[in-house]
């Protein structure tokens, strides 16, 4: 009786959520699996089921590709631009975690994720800027000639890196500093006594243990830099906003097929490729953890 | 007194100088890695602090170099122009209501959905949660587009309600909460309650949710600087000029014909300062909402 009772509380309280859930997230997600395998264009009355071909058209579009391997480069440029980094500055604040600054520190280091996209970009599109930059200024001070950062294809690819990993960074090293405090102190003890150095053990104890949060901190960059969009959008459209300018990445062209093509199916078929990519690389995560856990 | 020399040797003067180097030499790494972490600091802010001095600089000054960090003849003339020119109050305002509502949404459904989860684990309920924590793999750009049609059948285009749409709930927030509620909330007290008769709803109302306060806490603060600093979405949702949220209303700004690099920064300055000021204030639940993702297993 008082079984069934709550019970019937349990699934009253979680309908509401639930419909919420099915219709802003299960039905999206679903729709956009089946939108993708149609010809569904706005402008045409007739959107009829095509299986694979809308993909088998992704293979040969050459802005597709172009846009698949920019944003390739630029998650993983984020990745190695932003571990390593992480891994070293989240040490050196856990070794003066009693000092007075480290608060200081772990805050200033953060900012940068927490703040507005925008307008952060904006400072950065200024520090790259090719005129009035500073980053020329001081390039020419030193005899390197002035690159014009943010319309050279190449160049405005490593701004968008430099951005994305100035904002990464702090995240990292936030969640190195949980994981260093989670590690045993007496192993750390024990290599002391042993003779080892702050450095040693910092690269046989630390950097091993840290393994699942690396793995865990990298499947996270890699990610949000699969679905980088603002960053591209702010940096590497110019004044006049010419859409030719932009950098292009996959979130810019998926909006560009359905919104100013009209081609919404295909557009959901690129949507399934980023799904694809961020499945595979949250699998690679379980899967490596799962084998750490059972050897 | 006498029992504490017992076991008490005295160091040699050798052993004691030895001890002092030992010091001096922590002494020194520890002030080498102060400065280089002051530096990173202050390279990591630096941009920052630059947008908001060129915010109050003139045009001629922006322009030398070295560039100031104090603005020697501060103006405010870039952020009247903004003001003139655009509906950047506005944008502030939509921005606010949209990260306010989406906010509530989220604690709401996280704390009730989170404590359900929590406590009441019947095999359906399992299968629900794993379905929850299944899409939060999902990237909201992935499915946006066809969220966008719902929106537009639901005729909220270019209004609060359809930013809201795509920010009612969090996989991530309702992990958050089941977590805290499974760690923080014992049986024993609930079934206390019930004997002495109180309702489910009751106890949900009078125990759970105070208990919960903290991660509440953390959890709405994450949420309200996802929704405030959220693009793609509202960039899709509001295209006009009155609806934009103040990250798309600056994105579009810089694209404009006239705009200089003063009043860009003047604009920008308007939403970092605030911004910033909210995240220090409120460090604290960031970082413990932050700190819990995917750590907590």
């Amino acid at each position: 009786m008082l079984k069934r009772k709550r019970w019937i509380f349990a699934i009253l309280a979680i309908l509401p959520t639930l419909a919420v859930f099915a219709y802003v997230r299960l039905y999206p997600i679903a729709d956009t699996l089946r939108l993708s395998l149609f010809k569904w264009d706005i402008l045409s009355k007739n959107k009829p089921f095509v299986g694979l071909a809308n993909f088998r058209e992704l293979m040969g579009d050459h802005l597709f590709i172009d846009a698949l391997v920019n944003t390739t480069i630029i998650a993983f440029g984020v990745l190695i631009l932003t571990i390593p980094m992480a891994l070293i500055i989240a040490a050196l604040i856990f070794h003066r975690t009693r000092s007075r600054m480290a608060g200081f520190y772990e805050t200033a280091i953060f900012i940068p994720h927490v703040v507005s996209l925008v307008p952060a970009a904006m400072a950065w599109k200024w520090i790259f800027d090719a005129r009035l930059g500073p980053l020329n200024a001081l390039l020419t001070f030193f005899g390197i000639p002035a690159q014009s950062w943010l319309f050279d294809p190449v160049l405005s690819v490593i701004c968008i890196i430099v951005l994305c990993s100035w904002q990464a960074l702090g995240y990292a090293v936030l969640i190195y500093i949980v994981g260093f405090k989670n590690l045993p102190v007496s192993l750390y003890e024990a290599a002391k006594l042993d003779g080892a150095s702050g450095p040693q053990s910092f690269w046989y104890l630390s950097i091993p243990m840290l393994k699942p949060i690396t793995l865990y901190v990298s499947v996270v960059t890699l990610v949000s830099g699969f679905n980088v969009y603002a960053q591209a959008f702010v940096l590497a459209s110019d004044a006049q906003g010419a859409p030719g300018r932009q950098v292009r990445v996959l979130v810019l062209d998926m909006l560009e097929n359905s919104f100013r093509n009209y081609r919404v199916g295909y557009a959901a078929s690129e949507a399934v490729v980023l799904l694809v990519i961020v499945l595979g690389l949250t699998l690679i995560q379980f899967s490596t953890l799962r084998e750490r856990g059972k050897a | 007194m006498t029992t504490n020399s017992v076991n008490y040797i005295e160091p040699t003067t050798e052993e004691l100088s030895e001890g002092v180097r030992l010091r001096r030499k922590k002494r020194a790494i520890n002030f080498a890695i102060d400065v280089f972490l002051i530096v990173v600091s202050i390279l990591m802010l630096l941009p920052l602090v630059f947008l908001v001095a060129n915010a109050f600089k003139t045009p001629a000054e922006m322009l030398s170099w070295p560039p100031t960090i104090i603005p020697r003849d501060p103006t405010i003339a870039n952020f009247s122009a903004v003001l003139g020119e655009t509906p950047l109050l506005r944008w502030i305002a939509n921005s606010i209501a949209f990260a306010v509502m989406s906010t509530i949404a989220i604690v709401a459904t996280s704390a009730i959905a989170g404590y359900i989860f929590g406590k009441f684990r019947f095999r359906t309920m399992n299968i629900l949660f794993a379905l929850f924590l299944a899409t939060a793999i999902v990237p909201f750009e992935v499915y946006m587009i066809p969220l966008y049609f719902q929106a537009k059948s639901l005729g909220i285009l270019n209004s609060v309600w359809g930013l809201l749409l795509g920010y009612l709930v969090m996989s991530f927030g309702i992990f958050l909460i089941r977590q805290n509620v499974i760690h923080s909330i014992p049986d024993e007290l609930l079934e206390a309650a019930r004997i002495d008769g109180a309702g489910e709803f009751w106890i949900f109302l009078h125990i759970v949710l105070p208990l919960l306060r903290g991660a509440l806490g953390a959890l709405a603060v994450l949420a309200f600087f996802q929704a405030w600093t959220a693009f793609a979405w509202p960039m899709i949702v509001a295209t006009t000029r009155t609806s934009y949220t103040i990250e798309v209303g600056l994105a579009l700004f810089q694209t404009g014909f006239t705009v200089d690099l003063g009043r860009l920064s003047a604009a920008s300055a308007t939403v970092l300062i605030p911004s910033i000021l909210l995240f220090v204030i409120l460090r604290r639940n960031f970082v413990q909402g932050v700190a819990s993702t995917g750590l907590k297993e």
